[in-house]
């Protein structure tokens, strides 16, 4: 459709097509959407040796919603869903912070280390048991970890004993409150996970097997790829993921809460997928546009405070963002607003010049 | 004869996918009370025409003109209140709702806002009446056969003009090969239908890759290859052979080399031997066996149980009763890796929902079964895969010839021919084929028979499943012929094997 003379809408066409464009661009309209109230927004200073500003704060209190929504976009990517990330949160931190609170030496490195390993595992059962349920008895993911979801925060509460665990650790303390190369250190954390994870999927045929299984599980199935283990182990590294953030939270507020910790992050979790591109269908998914989708959220809700939107209103507006992010993400809606019919009226009359009787074959561009 | 006017012209249709043209510059008329065959080649551009026409594409270039009017058809309902109906291969009804529910789902007659049950009923009998069918309307669609739903669904479609009050009625009626999985009375069924509805002055556009069915039915046909018009003739004016040059663009000689073909006469040692193997509801117990570079053919009416019987030789159903030993080893045949792990492949008839990932590229649609059986963590390098992904396009001619193209945007053959290239990339002892050449056109039909024979040349069996008997004939070495869901003969082929007398022994379901 593009003449030679056409380089550079098509060029603005296939930026706009790529898969990141929107997400990206609703990031860079809410981020600047800030300028206004707070003009100094895209500061960034340095006191006591860290970097402070805005930017790094969104980065921050984002991190734990990004790991969370990390592991999600694998979980969704096969079709399924994972309710229960909030909880598991919860049970990482309460395990965690009560096990450090027992310690003679809070301090102690073994004590911390050994602390975190207990509740990870934890963190991991829960995943095992929610992809046990959905791969191995077939049960709707969405009911399979709603179990999870529930009883979850019982197990944290019981594990805590209904009270708020602080403990006083300066090692733990680093993970989610710490800072580290004049940054916060959960930055590097989060950094971590998401290499990791490209890794996983991308440097290995996990991605591709996973994009099947969500994509066609019957074929998937015919074709020989081990979907059981490939859920169960989605399961488990999602869980990984809620049970990292859910260390990170505990040691940014030095505190284990098996009520507040985590609480939605599930929905914000999965918001931060759909808009990073992921179909809740399965199939394709993009890690990337994940990482986006959940600095989209920490930034709406840093907006919400900067522009002083009164907090009883915060719920619903934040609501009527997401609304308008989700409308401006369908290529229906788009079609529909913007019009894609001048576009076709545009270049309709110009095709019929092509000769008939060339015949052209089925030809490939690019 | 004095030519009317076409209730139906479209003009310099142009319709491009992104990196490939479908359609270009293509015209097509359609005069009320005809049956017009669509023919082509598999991405000739047919299912694109009929899905401009019915609104599900956009339309990039030309224009529509309906009884004289120009028309924009944005979408299939506004197709539908233009007088334009389709009927797809696939039945898209609710099987689980009433034949009455479903002629009327969508445009239910209510007073005060409540649905007149009776009227619906009343109204869908005389609807099935009308068109002289023997249907109970308020019997659950699922309890009948496909090819009665698919009866249904035309009613649904013809009706739907006389009941939304606009008096428009059905003016043009598409049916995307609708005979493609019945049985000859039903076809002829069908077929009694299509000719009410014609002499009623409906224009009908038919698609189907039978050219006997073509030739019995149709008026006129219009042929495309490549995306462009190739012509139209009167149907009588053109005959089987000239038909097939116009749609593959030369000569005859090589689908006739074909015929000439010799099989490979010496077929190894047992490579498959089934025994006792059956599963109830399935297929009864059989015994089989499979010799290296053998192809069995399987012939059978639909439902005859010739899918059933390759599934459990797959793992794809579970047996319960019987084994399987390949290669004098016993395998398991718990599910399908046992059976891939032993060197057997199986490409489904249904491609969409038990062969592609329409979301995935062909590229990776390609080495999905290599990589699923080097387990996850040993991807295959760079590469050698694209390499081998290369090889295969070019091998099997698959277009466009693009491994990074969506394997959904593809055209019925050559999704096939990704699925076979699937397979054969892991080097199959065993290719079972279910139904390789359904929906596919003549051209791609040859090649893939081709195939099948240089395969067992170089030493792979082939399990082959076919409707045509003259396929199943052609290529195989042994026939097992099947009969309500039993084995019932295994025929060695020869010169006095023919296709009556394979009719024959199904008819009489025993060996002769």
């Amino acid at each position: 459709m593009s003449t030679p003379s056409a380089t550079t809408p098509a060029r603005w066409r296939a930026l706009t097509h790529h898969h990141l464009f929107w997400p990206v661009a609703v990031l860079v309209a809410l981020l600047l959407v800030n300028v206004p109230f707070t003009p100094d927004f895209f500061a960034i200073r340095m006191a006591d040796g860290h970097l402070y500003g805005s930017l790094v704060s969104i980065v921050l209190f984002g991190s734990p919603l990004i790991l969370v929504a990390v592991g999600m976009t694998l979980v969704i990517a096969t079709g399924g869903i994972d309710l229960s990330v909030g909880a598991v949160v919860a049970i990482t931190g309460a395990l965690t912070c009560s096990y450090i609170s027992d310690q003679a030496d809070q301090n102690a490195l073994a004590g911390v280390f050994l602390a975190m390993g207990i509740g990870l595992v934890a963190a991991v059962v829960c995943g095992l048991w929610n992809g046990f349920l959905v791969a191995r008895m077939g049960i709707q993911p969405i009911i399979a970890t709603l179990i999870i979801m529930v009883a979850g925060r019982g197990v944290a509460q019981l594990i805590t004993d209904g009270q708020i665990i602080t403990i006083n650790s300066e090692p733990y303390k680093l993970i989610g409150g710490g800072y580290w190369l004049t940054l916060p250190f959960s930055i590097f954390v989060v950094a971590a996970v998401v290499a990791v994870t490209v890794a996983l999927t991308r440097r290995t045929a996990l991605g591709l097997l996973v994009e099947s299984v969500g994509g066609n599980a019957e074929a998937s199935r015919l074709v020989g790829i081990r979907s059981m283990r490939i859920k169960i182990m989605v399961y488990m590294f999602c869980a990984l993921c809620a049970g990292i953030a859910g260390l990170m939270i505990s040691s940014n507020t030095s505190a284990a809460d098996g009520n507040n910790a985590g609480l939605w992050i599930e929905l914000d979790a999965i918001l931060a997928v759909v808009i990073g591109g992921t179909s809740l269908l399965g199939g394709r998914f993009s890690i990337g546009g994940t990482v986006i989708g959940a600095l989209v959220i920490q930034t709406l809700t840093t907006t919400i405070y900067t522009i002083g939107v009164p907090t009883q209103t915060n719920l619903v507006f934040k609501a009527a963002v997401v609304i308008v992010v989700c409308l401006l993400q369908s290529p229906k809606f788009r079609a529909k607003v913007f019009g894609a019919k001048g576009r076709a009226r545009v270049t309709a009359p110009a095709e019929p010049a092509t000769p008939a009787d060339a015949a052209p074959k089925m030809e490939v561009s690019r | 004869m004095a030519e009317p006017r076409p209730v139906l012209e479209m003009t310099g249709i142009v319709k491009e996918f992104p990196g490939v043209r479908a359609l270009s510059g293509v015209d097509f008329r359609l005069f009320p009370g005809e049956i017009h065959a669509l023919m082509g080649e598999n991405g000739a551009g047919k299912s694109t025409l009929i899905k401009v026409l019915t609104g599900v594409h956009p339309l990039d270039g030309g224009t529509i003109t309906l009884d004289g009017k120009a028309v924009r058809i944005g979408s299939p309902l506004q197709a539908q209140h233009a007088g334009i109906s389709t009927v797809y291969q696939e039945v898209n009804l609710c099987p689980n709702l009433s034949v009455a529910e479903n002629i009327f789902i969508g445009r239910e007659p209510t007073r005060a806002g409540r649905i007149q049950w009776k009227q619906i009923r009343k109204q869908a009998a005389e609807m099935v009446d009308r068109l002289g069918l023997d249907i109970d309307v308020t019997a659950p669609l699922s309890s009948y056969p496909l090819a009665v739903q698919q009866l249904v669904a035309i009613v649904r479609s013809v009706g739907h003009g006389d009941s939304d009050g606009e008096g428009s009625g059905t003016k043009v009626l598409v049916l995307d090969e609708p005979t493609s999985s019945l049985d000859r009375d039903e076809v002829l069924e069908l077929f009694r239908l299509m000719r009410r509805l014609r002499d009623e002055g409906v224009a009908i556009l038919f698609v189907s890759h039978f050219l006997d069915q073509i030739y019995e039915i149709c008026d006129r046909m219009t042929v495309l290859r490549n995306g462009t018009l190739v012509g139209e003739h009167m149907v009588a004016d053109l005959d089987q052979v000239g038909l097939i040059e116009l749609m593959i663009g030369k000569a005859l000689d090589q689908l006739e080399e074909l015929h000439e073909h010799q099989l490979r006469s010496d077929v190894g040692e047992t490579l498959v031997k089934a025994e006792g193997l059956g599963r109830t509801g399935g297929i009864a117990p059989f015994d089989l066996e499979i010799k290296k570079g053998e192809v069995l053919g399987l012939a059978g009416l639909l439902g005859s149980g010739r899918t059933e019987l390759a599934r459990l030789l797959f793992g794809a159903d579970q047996p319960d009763s019987g084994k399987v030993t390949i290669v004098g080893k016993q395998v398991p045949m718990s599910a399908p890796n046992d059976a891939i792990g032993a060197g057997v492949a199986f490409c489904s008839e249904n491609r969409k929902t038990e062969g592609l990932v329409p979301d995935l590229t062909v590229r990776e649609n390609i080495i999905l079964a290599l990589q699923a059986s080097r387990g996850w963590t040993r991807p295959i390098p760079a590469s050698q895969r694209d390499e081998l992904v290369a090889k295969y396009i070019k091998a099997l001619d698959i277009r466009p010839a693009n491994p990074e193209a969506r394997v959904g945007q593809l055209s019925g053959g050559n999704q096939q021919k990704v699925l076979l290239a699937r397979w054969l990339i892991t080097q199959p002892k065993l290719l079972i084929l279910d139904e390789p050449t359904r929906g596919i056109d003549v051209g791609a039909k040859a090649e893939i028979q081709k195939l099948v024979v240089s395969l067992s040349e170089d030493g792979m069996s082939v399990l082959y499943i076919a409707a045509e008997l003259e396929e199943v004939l052609r290529l195989s070495h042994t026939i097992g012929v099947l009969r309500d869901r039993k084995l019932v003969a295994q025929l060695t082929n020869g010169p006095e094997i023919t296709t009556s007398r394979i009719l024959e022994t199904i008819a009489s379901g025993e060996h002769q």
